[in-house]
């Protein structure tokens, strides 16, 4: 087997994604090759070559892939995919924009989202919201693979590997970087902090999400939102969690003002320990969440933040 | 312009989905189905598109069964001016569909397609991607927001940091995210007058693409169940068992 992962990577910082996607692709070989495409990656080659298991960090740096559109990016990945037999990147919005172009130009069927590598064609992945679990086997000479970074362990570090440069200057002539919205944030990513707590419809405004700032620092998590929440405008759609959103699976979840509808719960339900505020005690979340609070948010998030 | 609106008959969003006993798929006997929602929100897309002016027609078109019908009539009721049924009754992967809707594309040659950016069945997230590629046209995926300007679309993108705005050369594929639109319901009137429209059926075989599978289902189950938990009475009660019992807070 031989196996390129796709390194996820964000203004010049490798993102701790690309780390577990290294862990699942070293289920099916010994040693995987990380390719980084962008526009000064310097460090990011220099993280990723210090990721355990990698054996060699193959860079593309060059202005024609600063925004990692898909269009060129995808061309790239094919040039260069002839000698592997898996090619896997993270379920992020990158990587689910990029590789289904990569599988139709190989004109492989792709494997999105798995969350279980039980042998090098045989794969687990969620189907309808989570609510069923399908065991699939790809009967491609290439495996084209997106991996639900949530559902593995990181990796540890190791003394730099092998570093190889290669000039390949695809120009991307459909489509242009026009511009950027970043939101910016202190806080740990949604998809890799050890903490999450979200705020639903029940915070009422965009404002009282400054009720849950005090405990996330605290408890050092990242803050997340139900799609009412971003739909009502307030917060942003970066912050969503679950089937369309974002997946996250925290060592502590914590739900506020938020009724778990399915979609939401399928993307949280894998968290190790799910607590759950709301003041109707039928909401569904109630049926996931390990400690369930009945109360008014607005009356308890203050307590919690000074009893923490 | 005209634009195609590829939609698929999924599991209606409001229903949990049951695992087979037998392990084999998910049931979907006697299930109430319906257009998946990020089709919905390419369909009410295009329609606007039209209304603008900016499109002259919104072709629907439908994968699968002869059931799928349902859904185009739908579409038409929306205001999609005609609608092509592929008929089969193979369980498809995107590959596929793509396959077949590059097809399509080659034939009546669409400067837009749009497409929802997942199906809330396979929740696979592959099929415009693939069709842009396969059509070697730009894409805009995750899109929520699309204006239509020359010959470009300038598409913003729901990504993981944020908002990302492209500039499309058309002929393009866009896929659906949820704040693109507020898909409107069909009036009565409209599904009436829909019963009249053209509706095409091809038979998918005839296409000359070939179906057969490259990824086998081995088994589906139930995802594992969550212990039941407990309900506290008190904001303190919550952090003593967050700190003793669960261990995750220090
Ligand atoms: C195609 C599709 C995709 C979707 N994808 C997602 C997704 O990825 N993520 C997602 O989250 N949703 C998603 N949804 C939406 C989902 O179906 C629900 O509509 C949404 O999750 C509801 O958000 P909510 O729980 O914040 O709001 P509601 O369901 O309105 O719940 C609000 C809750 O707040 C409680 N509350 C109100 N006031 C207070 C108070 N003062 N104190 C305590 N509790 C209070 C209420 O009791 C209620 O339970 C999707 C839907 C569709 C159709």
């Amino acid at each position: 087997m031989s196996v390129l992962v796709v390194a996820e990577h964000e203004n010049g910082q490798l993102k701790a994604e690309t780390a577990k996607v290294i862990n699942a692709a070293l289920k099916v070989a010994e040693g995987v090759d990380v390719l980084v495409a962008g526009y000064n990656v310097d460090d990011v080659v220099q993280s990723a070559a210090n990721i355990a298991g990698v054996t060699k960090v193959r860079v593309v740096d060059n202005a024609l892939f600063e925004y990692q559109l898909a269009e060129n990016t995808a061309d790239l990945i094919v040039e260069i995919a002839g000698g592997y037999t898996h090619i896997l990147a993270s379920a992020s919005t990158t990587g689910k924009n990029t590789l289904p172009r990569v599988a139709a130009l190989l004109d492989v069927s792709q494997i999105s989202e798995v969350i279980d590598v039980i042998d090098s064609e045989t794969f687990k992945r969620p189907i309808y919201a989570g609510n069923a679990i399908a065991t699939v086997k790809s009967n491609e000479a290439k495996k084209v693979i997106t991996v639900r970074a949530s559902a593995f362990e990181s990796q540890s570090e190791q003394s730099a590997c092998e570093v190889e440069i290669l000039s390949l200057a695809l120009d991307n002539t459909l489509s242009s970087f026009v511009s950027v919205e970043q939101t910016e944030s202190e806080r740990p990513e949604l998809n890799v902090a050890p903490v999450v707590i979200s705020g639903g419809r029940g915070m009422q405004n965009g404002e009282n999400f400054a009720l849950l700032n005090g405990i996330a620092d605290k408890l050092g998590a990242a803050i997340g939102a139900s799609r009412a929440a971003v739909d009502a405008g307030f917060v942003p759609n970066d912050m969503q969690v679950g089937q369309t959103g974002k997946i996250v699976a925290p060592d502590l979840y914590i739900a506020v003002g938020i009724s778990g509808a399915i979609q939401h719960l399928a993307g949280m339900k894998d968290s190790k320990v799910i607590v759950a505020i709301n003041k109707d005690p039928d909401a569904p979340v109630f049926q996931v969440a390990d400690y369930g609070l009945v109360a008014d948010l607005f009356d308890v998030l203050p307590e919690l933040e000074s009893a923490l | 312009m005209k634009v195609l609106v590829p939609i698929k008959r999924v599991i209606d969003y409001n229903v949990k989905a049951r695992v087979k006993p037998d392990n084999t798929d998910v049931d979907l006997t006697n299930v109430k189905m319906a257009m998946n929602p990020f089709c919905e929100i390419a369909v009410e897309e295009a329609i606007r598109l039209k209304e603008a002016g900016t499109a002259t027609e919104v072709i629907a078109v439908s994968i699968g069964d002869k059931a799928c019908q349902e859904q185009l009539r739908t579409a038409l009721a929306l205001g999609a001016d005609k609608a092509i049924h592929i008929q089969t009754d193979a369980k498809l992967e995107s590959l596929h569909v793509a396959k077949l809707l590059a097809k399509l594309v080659d034939e009546h040659q669409p400067e837009l397609v749009i497409l929802g950016k997942q199906s809330i069945d396979s929740d696979n997230n592959q099929t415009g991607q693939m069709l842009a590629a396969l059509t070697r046209r730009s894409q805009g995926t995750f899109a929520s927001k699309m204006v239509i300007d020359g010959g470009k679309a300038l598409v913003t993108r729901e990504v993981d940091g944020g908002l990302q705005t492209l500039s499309l050369l058309l002929p393009a594929v866009v896929t659906t995210d949820l704040r693109l639109n507020e898909p409107r319901y069909a009036s009565l009137p409209n599904i009436m007058k829909a019963k009249r429209k053209p509706l095409e059926v091809i038979e998918a075989d005839t296409l000359g693409v070939n179906l057969t599978p490259r990824i086998e289902l081995l088994k589906v189950e139930e995802p594992s169940k969550r212990q039941a938990g407990v309900i506290v009475d008190s904001v303190e009660e919550l952090v003593s068992k967050l700190r003793n019992e669960a261990k995750v807070i220090s």
